[in-house]
């Protein structure tokens, strides 16, 4: 996809996140937002190598969505991707669905693993990128993490292991939007400085915006191509509820469904967006 | 009929966590994809034996970290390997509880919850470190199985099984030298109890260190003309319903030991499916919701009535009913 390409696809995803939660009548559409550019650029920007067809293809890259109340974002990627029909959408959080209000892998074909409680996904992806490297095999793994999701202490567990393991084959992205339900991650309980404590535990960190496409491609794509002895941190500076206006830095959207006029509005501002 | 340590072969005495790493070899010499993950106390558990037998690169030491090791096992089972997690039995389940429920028992992975240390083998370590509760924990999550060997021969069975069964799987070995029970090539199957002595009046249900105690008891209560039949339910679950129920159709009463709390254990498993499908009178041989405390192992069994005379007492009890 060229650039335009993929800020459509970016826009398509919001669209498919604000209607889809809007549908549920609850869901988590801050952090979705705030994490679709970045999905965009893994599912759609060449930088995952991956097959809808065969979502357990050998040599496959990786995707772990440890901030699992994602779930939206990562349910629009993969229906866009085609891991399953879009129309599928419209059953988010609904009694028999599998699209349940967090991702379950045994039901969701391109999830890997089922997540939801917090602080587990990097873990879980240090665990596969080691178990790939004992095998020789090839594939990158990437984890998403939310950044209120850091003050989990197991995150930081994982990161020693990681770093000590020498898992050059693992990528962690922060969807670093500076909000958690409480309130601002600073106002909250601080983590502080993100990327000085993944360098200080040994990480390649990198910073970007994680709002354009095109530097997301590239920094993704390069930590992936890089592997080396150290595992990859990117910290991606985002917006909460980017794309939508009133949700914009509103940690009151964490968890809140728009009604059916502030849908209206939400996907008028979309459309807008993309013309 | 299941094969058991001869009489010589009875008086030695191994512990159930010694069994872990041996096997853990074993198993990798046959070409199993194993791997342990273990947080610093790969010599306590034996996870060690793994890497002395030239397979360090399939030991992951995650350092003191029992939830990142949890999770790791996830990674490693995603990616094609049967992962056998260790730790104390305590930190092992406790600690990491909500990595087992909602990422090993939630995804249904390939992992192998095996720690050691269990009950009050730990002794001296005293009550923070005697985990009376894991059977509990472990019983209560969809997709998992528990098995709670007896003896070294069993460990060795019940981790060769957990590697043949898919999914989850909860192995409790102990810290302390027990007799050994079966022979030392026994197999076991999921879902089966074994009756290791036949009796009419009293059925005796046990399972890990209780299964020597309950053998003993036994021997007490011929004596006094008081037949028991012993049966372990080393798969507290599945449960064996059908051997459980055949015998208590037989001896009309029932006891229940385990080195465990009596809450939630196996005893609750057998009263649950008493209660259902043949109410008869039961008593339970476990720790009464308490903590444990330091002391040697034999002390505390007998300390905490969980040793032979225990049970002698309870079969006692559930007679005069």
């Amino acid at each position: 996809m060229d650039s335009t390409q993929l800020a459509s696809a970016a826009n398509e995803m919001r669209v498919d996140i604000v209607s889809m939660i809007a549908e549920a009548g609850s869901g988590h559409p801050g952090g979705s937002l705030s994490c679709a550019d970045i999905l965009t650029a893994l599912y759609f920007g060449g930088v995952m190598n991956h097959n809808p067809e065969d979502p357990h293809m050998e040599g496959r890259d990786w995707f772990f969505l440890a901030k699992g109340h994602a779930a939206p974002a990562l349910y629009a990627a993969l229906s866009a991707a085609g891991y399953f029909p879009r129309e599928e959408l419209k059953t988010l959080r609904k009694l028999g669905t599998r699209l349940q209000g967090h991702p379950d892998s045994n039901q969701v074909p391109g999830v890997e693993v089922s997540t939801g409680s917090l602080g587990q996904g990097l873990s879980i992806a240090a665990g596969t990128a080691a178990g790939l490297t004992l095998d020789g095999k090839q594939g990158c793994v990437f984890a998403l993490l939310g950044d209120g999701e850091c003050e989990e202490g197991q995150v930081w567990e994982a990161a020693m292991f990681a770093a000590h393991k020498q898992l050059g084959n693992l990528v962690a992205i922060v969807d670093n939007n500076g909000l958690q339900i409480d309130g601002k991650i600073t106002d909250v309980c601080s983590p502080e400085d993100l990327g000085a404590k993944f360098e200080a535990f040994g990480w390649e960190v990198t910073h970007v915006d994680g709002h354009d496409i095109g530097a997301l491609v590239e920094v993704l794509g390069g930590a992936k191509a890089a592997g080396g002895s150290k595992p990859h941190a990117v910290i991606a500076r985002t917006v909460k509820g980017k794309g939508v206006s009133f949700m914009e830095n509103q940690a009151g959207w964490h968890g809140k469904a728009p009604n059916a006029e502030q849908l209206q509005t939400a996907l008028a501002e979309l459309q807008a967006a993309c013309a | 009929m299941v094969k058991l340590a001869s009489p010589e072969a009875a008086a030695q005495k191994k512990a159930t966590r010694a069994a872990f790493g041996t096997t853990l070899v074993e198993l990798a010499q046959e070409g199993a994809p194993v791997v342990a993950v273990d947080a610093d106390l790969t010599g306590s558990t034996t996870t060690k034996k793994l890497a002395e037998a030239g397979f360090s690169d399939r030991l992951f030491n995650c350092g003191i970290a029992e939830q990142n090791m949890i999770d790791v096992a996830a990674g490693l089972a995603l990616t094609g390997h049967v992962a056998y997690t260790g730790s104390f039995a305590v930190f092992g389940t406790g600690r990491a509880y909500d990595q087992i429920r909602n990422t090993v028992c939630y995804s249904n992975l390939n992992v192998k919850i095996a720690p050691t240390h269990a009950g009050v083998s730990v002794g001296p370590d005293g009550g923070s470190h005697q985990m009376l509760e894991d059977v509990s924990l472990m019983r209560g999550l969809p997709n998992m199985r528990v098995l709670v060997p007896a003896d070294y021969a069993s460990a060795r069975a019940a981790l060769k099984l957990a590697a043949e069964v898919p999914g989850p799987v909860y192995v409790r070995m102990g810290r302390a030298s027990v007799p050994c029970v079966y022979a030392d090539d026994v197999e076991l199957e999921l879902g089966r109890a074994y009756v290791l002595r036949e009796g009419a009046d009293v059925t005796i249900v046990a399972c890990g260190v209780e299964i020597r105690e309950a053998l003993a008891a036994a021997e007490e209560l011929a004596k006094e003309g008081v037949s028991a039949e012993v049966i372990d339910a080393f798969s507290v679950k599945p449960l064996d319903e059908e051997t459980i129920l055949a015998s208590v159709a037989k001896t009309g009463r029932v006891v229940v030991a385990e080195e465990h709390s009596v809450y939630g254990g196996l005893g609750s498993a057998v009263a649950e499916l008493l209660a259902k499908k043949h109410p008869a009178p039961c008593e339970f041989v476990g720790v009464r919701d308490r903590f444990g405390k330091s002391g040697e192992f034999e002390e505390l069994l007998a300390y905490f009535g969980l040793d032979a005379a225990a049970i002698v007492e309870a079969v006692k009890t559930v007679q005069a009913r």
